[in-house]
């Protein structure tokens, strides 16, 4: 039976999926049988036949994680020793990890403020115009790339080539200022600004994430309101600023809101692009540093008990927007 | 979504309030003269537009040409300067690449290809089973707890999943089961739950309760309305979350970095390796990324219209 936990080629690998699924399918298909057959059964047998599985998996794999995780944030790197608040400390007051918290607050700040900004400009600048669809779809691409192939297409366009005879630049960027008349420059090496052009990457692949939602909200408006603007005398950027902007404003929240916290737990494009090199680390890169390379378990849980206080306030945000919305209902 | 966006996390049911008050119709004429007043009629509102297009697709561009240039070409020239090339028929082009990064000894990415699909359909297949059981039941069981449940499941969205790695990998060795395509399909598949079931509940209740009633005073039981008056209309819903889950998967770094061993590592592993090892060979890195990008592509262009449906759902209906 040694294939089912270790197939060797194509076929066996397939084999071992089907047998997965076959598996889960006949497990399932029996706790429903078994909760429908008798005629009268109370509703909470019922209950836990459908939500019993889901659940056991998110008390396993979600609850009882987070708990350890908390657990052993209070305790040394090798999860022995009781050190109390140590590795908060540490991270929070050594320079090194400061900076680390430094950085993820430029990507919080940036990446959905920047996306949204954009996608939202280019949502009412697209709006009602023969090539709406097609040009929404360009920008929507890139939803579909993961952040490593975003990463990729990225760290070539900002390649380097030193300024020698004979020798073009391969890089889209840097021969653009090599036309432009200016030295070719090392964009993923120089602080503070290399944070900057990683988080391009972050914003090239959100904004169609923020065009899309904000778009459907555009066409919400009721057209009597714009129609009233219209008549009102406002044109251009007062409708955009007094009609469009508090029209959507929910959506607005929910998208910033979104892309912060996507933003906040993505390390692909960082561990990618630079590997946390070059003053670029951010928490969730960290936390897999700490983790995985460095072995160090206590400075890991609590980097990620930090990332999660960090998306409390952010929920909390959105939860309070949407009693505001309900309370106008 | 790769840690890609997640929409809908605690979007909640937020824009229902701007929902239009029953617009009046526009006649067509009217529609086009609103059209034409339209911002784009300013030359700079159109220049703005074409910029924010060019620039989101050049870089693609530009690493699809250079995947298809001879090694050498693409150490000596950028692939802009193929383009007079083009017109002319001098440009050269060749497969190798693809051919070095899917077989070489380098790389070897045809057997991660494998890998990809073998993790990525049994991880949107449980979750989406597992959450529709769970939304039917929070939305049409009546059963003590249930708020209480549905918040909690709702809430468990917040956790990071940088929280649950370490414990469930240490669990994963001590079953002696880690690295196996097992413990992988296990993770994604509890990572998936807390928006799944919010997104499917959210469907669920959408439909109309009177089909459910009529179904139950026929005497049919919850299994039986779940498959026979439930089911077929969460066919598009499914679709979209199911969408959702498969890009999310397939376009995965963490849980594939974490939990695989390097004989069942998914594509993005490899292509990230491949981009930490051989940073400098673009003909590697541009047509490793293309071979990453390709499956996403195709199943995103073929299937938008349930993925943006989707993600209004998630991010706007609530």
């Amino acid at each position: 039976m040694s294939w089912l936990l270790e197939p060797s080629g194509a076929t066996e690998k397939f084999l071992v999926m089907f047998v997965a699924i076959l598996l889960f399918v006949a497990v399932m298909s029996l706790v429903l049988f078994v909760v429908d057959r008798p005629k009268r059964i109370p509703n909470w047998v019922v209950a836990i036949g459908f939500v019993g599985v889901p659940l056991a998996f998110l008390l396993y794999g979600l609850i009882r994680p987070t708990l350890i995780t908390v657990w052993n944030s209070f305790f040394d790197d090798t999860s022995t020793e009781f050190v109390g608040l140590d590795n908060y400390v540490t991270a929070f007051t050594q320079p090194q990890f400061q900076k680390v918290l430094l950085v993820t607050a430029a990507w919080v700040i940036l990446a959905p403020l920047l996306s949204t900004v954009i996608g939202l400009v280019y949502a009412v600048l697209v709006d009602r115009t023969r090539f709406e669809k097609a040009a929404k779809a360009l920008v929507f691409i890139p939803m579909a790339i993961s952040m490593v192939g975003a990463s990729i297409i990225w760290g070539f366009v900002y390649e380097f080539r030193p300024e020698q005879a004979g020798i073009q630049q391969i890089g889209l960027l840097n021969q653009v200022l090599v036309w432009l008349g200016m030295p070719p420059q090392q964009f993923l090496i120089g602080q503070p600004w290399n944070t900057g052009f990683l988080i391009v990457v972050m914003i090239w692949i959100q904004t169609g994430f923020a065009m899309t939602v904000l778009s459907a909200a555009i066409k919400a408006i009721p057209d009597d309101i714009v129609e009233a603007a219209r008549l009102d005398g406002l044109h251009g950027m007062q409708m955009f600023r007094f009609i469009t902007v508090p029209s959507i404003r929910p959506a607005l929240v929910v998208v910033l809101t979104t892309i912060a916290m996507a933003t906040l737990k993505a390390f692909d494009i960082v561990r990618t692009m630079t590997g946390g090199q070059f003053g670029t680390q951010v928490v969730a890169n960290e936390f897999y540093t700490q983790a995985f390379r460095q072995n160090n378990q206590g400075l890991a849980a609590a980097l990620a008990v930090v990332l999660f206080i960090l998306v409390i306030p952010i929920i909390v945000y959105n939860v309070g927007q949407m009693r505001k919305a309900e309370d106008i209902r | 979504m790769t840690t890609t966006p997640t929409p809908g996390q605690a979007a909640g049911p937020l824009v229902e309030d701007d929902s239009p008050a029953t617009p009046r119709k526009l006649s067509r004429l009217e529609k086009r003269a609103i059209a034409t007043k339209g911002r784009l009629s300013s030359p700079w509102a159109s220049g703005i537009a074409i910029i924010i297009a060019v620039l989101w697709t050049i870089p693609s561009v530009g690493l699809l040409v250079t995947s298809f240039r001879p090694e050498l070409d693409i150490r000596n020239s950028g692939w802009w300067t193929v383009i007079p090339g083009v017109f002319t028929g001098e440009a050269e082009f060749t497969a190798d690449n693809y051919n070095e990064v899917l077989y070489g000894n380098s790389s070897n990415l045809a057997d991660t290809f494998v890998n990809s699909f073998v993790i990525t359909i049994p991880a949107v297949i449980i979750p989406i089973t597992l959450a529709l059981l769970a939304a039917y039941a929070f939305a049409w069981i009546p059963f003590k707890g249930r708020e209480f449940l549905f918040v909690a499941v709702f809430a468990l969205q917040v956790v990071p999943l940088q929280v649950a790695l370490v414990p469930l990998l240490s669990d994963y060795v001590d079953w002696g089961i880690n690295g196996t395509f097992w413990t992988v399909w296990l993770s994604h598949s509890i990572f998936a739950l807390p928006l799944a079931i919010f997104l499917l509940h959210n469907f669920m209740k959408d439909i109309p309760a009177s089909l459910v009633e009529a179904a139950r005073v026929d005497g049919a039981g919850h299994v039986k309305i779940f498959f026979r008056v439930l089911f077929p209309l969460l066919v598009p819903a499914i679709a979209s979350f199911g969408i959702f889950q498969f890009l999310w998967v397939w376009n995965d770094l963490l849980v594939g970095l974490t939990f695989t061993s390097p004989a069942y590592r998914p594509m993005t592993v490899a292509v990230a390796e491949l981009a930490g090892s051989r940073g400098g060979d673009w003909h590697l890195l541009t047509a490793g990324a293309f071979v990453a990008m390709i499956v996403p592509l195709i199943v995103f262009i073929a299937l938008q219209r349930f993925f943006v449906r989707g993600m209004l759902a998630g991010a706007v209906k609530g």
